[in-house]
């Protein structure tokens, strides 16, 4: 069974082929079946894969299909490689990626066919290149994935290729993401000059007898990749701007999967992060700065999209957290739960888009609770989840890395938690802006009210359901012994790493963490409730709230210092290239053309002149052979 | 001096004077005529030189079919010295300097050349009589001999077509 | 006679011809020219063949007389050319009216 795992993310391409080159002449219905088909068969394989490998006694599998690139004593085979890790980011891409490709085929219903075929072979093309990225058993398998992951997430950005404020957002994403991905080619060749190999377990094994400076040099540059690709200070601006592509793609890349890929990298490599507690220190302070900044800006935004944007930034953050601190499984627990209810809601927010004919502004909406039940329903089950409310799945997975950062530094804790608190606060805002109150729209809008399709709302009811009881899946010893059970299913992968914090917090403390943080958390989110679910936030922010509603300024800092300086530096080459190279270019053209043209002149066609010519050379050899050659 | 000595260097001055005119001369004709006289100061040298053949030779086929022909064709075409166009004065100017410049360097290079005891006999010597050159030419040199006679056939029938009028 | 003096003298009228040949724009008198340069080469082979005579006349007493059958060869080529040279010149002459070798000027295209 495990020898076909190469069908996985065949199956996909397959499907991206099929709609991509027959996109003229496939219907829409077409389109949906193959695109979801393929989805549907990688799930059902990832399934039997997955039962498998859950097996007692299973080791890592490597398949190899060809070899790749062969190099003198370098050789990196196209391999894949079959463990828990990868198994469990199977089942979340090809689980979450079905679901949203259903939910899709209603959502992008309103598109023409030709353009409907390009969405779906893109979103095909993503799952393929999302399934390379985790199955490949080397640094560069993972490398074309995540190149390819990228290259979809721009396509799919700017899908509505007309509206240029969507192109230059495309763009963003796009460039921001090559920042990062220097930084992981550069790891790569490094690896290969210390290594002289890629392949996962021979870097691992040899990461021990390197020394530690090149580790964490290494280190760093996996983790620059990983904070372009995961959207991490200093590169995270793109991941809000990358809402302008249609909401299942926020869903599906810029939620549940994609931006998870920095995760996965890093919780790969455990064994070198392991190595580097500098590396991890870096990873840990950024994650958590990341997780307290994106928190805070989404307190004040009004776009329903920015909001869960901007909270996958946090969340993202968190998981950064709790692999700069060790707790592996925690981050990965986490990238598993935040894929369900991140993936939640945003299709309920499209959900609540499509009600509202293209509407994102909260303001605008309200009281839609009535007009579209189930996904206010299943909104509410989002928000509990990501909030940290037990015993909804956000909770298990965030106390696991909270309670991680406890145990190696209380100040990570009261940060983390602080930022828990925000985001409780922010998505119950969002949640009774929206759902709660009285209708604030068009009279039109308010006509035009009326719940999704069950394409739609399919989804958004199993998605609601795993939001809620995945977190009983990573239940702590705190609370029932030996019921964690995606712990003892990764142990093997996290064993290299050191999957244990150096110092275990008591189980009585991590109960009281827990009870601080659940009831931190419903507190909050009451908070929120009541304050705006009559009266919501109307007004233009002020003071601190406008520095927050401008996101920090930090777009426009990095247009100062960055942007503006590169377009001078830019402007500067043109003129260089224009004046100084094209001028010496055509001055040489033209110093020959000039030289030609005065030369031409002794071809008079003139005998007599020819015979002169001719004689004054025979002076000239004469004077060579007779004088000089002596 | 000798007898021999004082001929040649008569014949010598002759030769290079009548070389100098030939070119100086505005008159075609009278070019023709200075370029007989080189001819025969040069046939003179033959003699001096006891080469009787070439010099009797030198003068009819130069001095004699060659320069009438020449003269032939100047009459024929009625050119006089005004109807030479002047060369570019500074052309003019570069030629004389580049022969001249080959002169000085060709002479300057053979200067130092230890010749002096080789000597050209004079008066002596029947290597250039009739009989000697006969017998040489008819036993060694017979095949290019007999080739020269297939030059001027074709010399022949390239004037014919050349100067065909067609 | 030192060979010497064939030799300069040779050279001078050689570079008469040669000036000649530069200086003169009349086809014929360049051809006349050529000639005087032509006659100058066969003096100087004549004396040649002499100075080899007087120094090989021991062994050999026929030394040096191919040189003067290699000047009756160039006079006999020489013959040959002009006759030719000259049709040429007549030819330009008809087409032209002139023989002046500035006309010739198609070596230009």
């Amino acid at each position: 069974m495990i020898n076909l795992v190469w069908l996985i993310p065949v199956l996909p391409l397959a499907g991206f082929l099929i709609n991509g080159l027959f996109r003229n002449s496939l219907s829409k219905g077409m389109t949906g079946i193959v695109g979801c088909g393929v989805l549907l068969a990688s799930f059902i394989l990832s399934l039997l894969i997955f039962g498998q490998v859950r097996q007692d006694g299973f080791h890592a599998v490597t398949v190899t299909l060809f070899d790749f690139i062969s190099v003198d004593k370098l050789h990196i085979p196209f391999a894949f490689q079959v463990d828990q890790l990868s198994v469990l980011f199977l089942l979340i891409i090809t689980g979450v990626g079905f679901l949203i490709h259903l939910y899709s085929t209603a959502y992008m219903h309103e598109e023409e066919a030709p353009h409907y075929a390009r969405y779906f072979s893109y979103l095909n093309l993503f799952v393929f290149s999302m399934l390379l990225l985790v199955l490949g058993a080397n640094f560069v398998i993972l490398f074309i994935g995540w190149e390819g992951v990228g290259l979809c997430s721009y396509l799919l950005i700017g899908y509505w290729f007309k509206n240029i404020e969507y192109g230059n957002a495309a763009k963003k994403a796009f460039i921001m993401n090559r920042i990062g991905d220097l930084g992981f080619l550069i790891a790569i060749f490094w690896m290969i000059t210390q290594f002289g190999s890629v392949t996962f377990t021979d870097v691992f094994g040899g990461a021990k007898s390197a020394s530690v400076g090149v580790i964490t040099g290494i280190t760093l540059l996996l983790f620059v990749g990983a904070t372009g690709k995961s959207a991490q200070i200093p590169l995270y601006t793109w991941l809000p701007d990358a809402m302008a592509g249609p909401t299942p793609v926020s869903a599906l890349i810029h939620a549940a999967t994609m931006v998870t890929a920095g995760i996965y990298m890093i919780a790969r490599s455990n064994a070198l992060y392991s190595l580097a507690p500098v590396s991890q220190t870096v990873v840990a302070v950024i994650g958590l700065t990341t997780a307290l900044f994106a928190a805070t800006i989404a307190l004040k935004q009004n776009d329903i999209k920015k909001v869960l944007a901007y909270s996958t930034v946090s969340q993202l953050g968190y998981m950064f957290l709790g692999l700069g601190v060790g707790a592996y499984t925690g981050a990965v627990f986490h990238v598993m739960t935040h894929a369900f209810f991140k993936a939640l809601l945003f299709l309920g927010a499209g959900s609540v888009i499509h009600a509202m004919g293209g509407e994102q502004d909260i303001r605008k909406m309200g009281g839609l609770r009535k007009a579209l039940p189930v996904t206010s329903i299943t909104f509410l089950i989002g928000c509990i989840a990501i909030a940290g409310i037990p015993p909804f799945s956000g909770f298990f997975s965030k106390d696991e890395i909270l309670s991680a950062a406890f145990a190696k530094s209380p100040v990570y804790y009261v940060i983390g938690l602080f930022t828990a608190m925000l985001t409780a606060f922010y998505m119950f805002r969002l949640f009774a802006t929206t759902f709660s109150g009285t209708f604030r729209g068009t009279h039109e809008q308010e006509h035009h009210l009326h719940e999704s399709p069950l394409a739609m709302t399919i989804p958004l009811i199993v998605l609601a359901i795993l939001a809620a009881v995945a977190g009983f899946l990573g239940i702590p010893d705190a609370l029932v012994p030996n019921a964690h059970v995606l712990e003892h299913f990764l142990e093997p992968v996290f064993a290299a790493g050191g999957e244990h914090p150096a110092v275990e917090v008591s189980h009585g403390t991590e109960l009281g963490l827990m009870a601080l943080s659940a009831g931190l958390a419903l507190v909050v989110s009451l908070l929120a409730w009541s304050r705006f679910k009559s009266k919501p936030e109307l007004a233009e922010p002020t003071g601190f709230g406008k520095v927050l509603a401008n996101k920090w300024y930090v777009d426009e800092l990095y247009n100062a210092i960055i942007v503006r300086p590169l377009n001078g530096l830019a402007k500067f080459f043109v003129w260089l290239e224009r004046w100084i190279i094209d001028g010496a270019v055509n001055g040489v053209g033209r110093l020959v053309q000039y030289g030609g043209r005065q030369l031409r002149l002794l071809q008079s066609g003139q005998v007599g002149g020819y015979v002169l010519l001719m004689v004054i050379g025979i002076l000239a050899l004469f004077l060579v052979e007779l004088f000089v050659k002596k | 001096m000798g007898i021999t000595q004082i001929l040649f260097w008569g014949l010598s001055i002759l030769a290079l004077l009548g070389a100098i005119l030939v070119v100086i001369s505005k008159n075609p004709v009278h070019s023709v005529l200075w370029l007989i006289v080189v001819f025969m100061a040069i046939s003179g040298h033959y003699i001096l030189l006891n080469a009787q053949f070439l010099a009797i030779v030198n003068l009819i086929v130069y001095a004699g079919a060659i320069m009438v022909l020449f003269l032939f064709v100047f009459m024929l075409m009625n050119l006089n010295a005004d109807t030479e166009p002047q060369k570019n004065k500074w052309l003019k100017i570069a030629g004389v300097v580049a022969g001249g410049s080959l002169l000085l360097v060709l002479v300057a290079a053979l200067k130092h050349a230890d010749m002096k005891n080789q000597l050209a006999v004079m008066n002596k010597g029947e290597i250039g009589l009739i009989h000697n050159l006969g017998l040489v030419l008819f036993q060694d040199y017979v095949v290019p001999f007999e080739i020269t006679s297939v030059l001027f056939l074709s010399a022949m029938v390239g004037v014919v077509v050349i100067g065909k009028k067609d | 006679m030192p060979i010497n003096y064939y030799i300069f003298l040779a050279l001078a009228l050689f570079c008469i011809g040669v000036a000649g040949v530069l200086t003169r724009r009349n086809a014929i008198i360049i051809f006349m020219c050529v000639e005087l340069m032509l006659n100058a080469v066969n003096l100087l082979l004549v004396a040649f063949s002499k100075m080899h005579q007087h120094a090989l006349a021991v062994t050999n007493p026929q030394a040096g007389i191919d040189g003067q059958l290699f000047v009756f060869f160039i006079m006999v080529v020489a013959a040959a050319e002009v006759s030719v040279g000259l049709a040429i010149i007549v030819m330009m002459y008809r087409n032209t009216h002139s023989t002046d070798v500035n006309f010739l000027n198609r070596l230009k295209h």
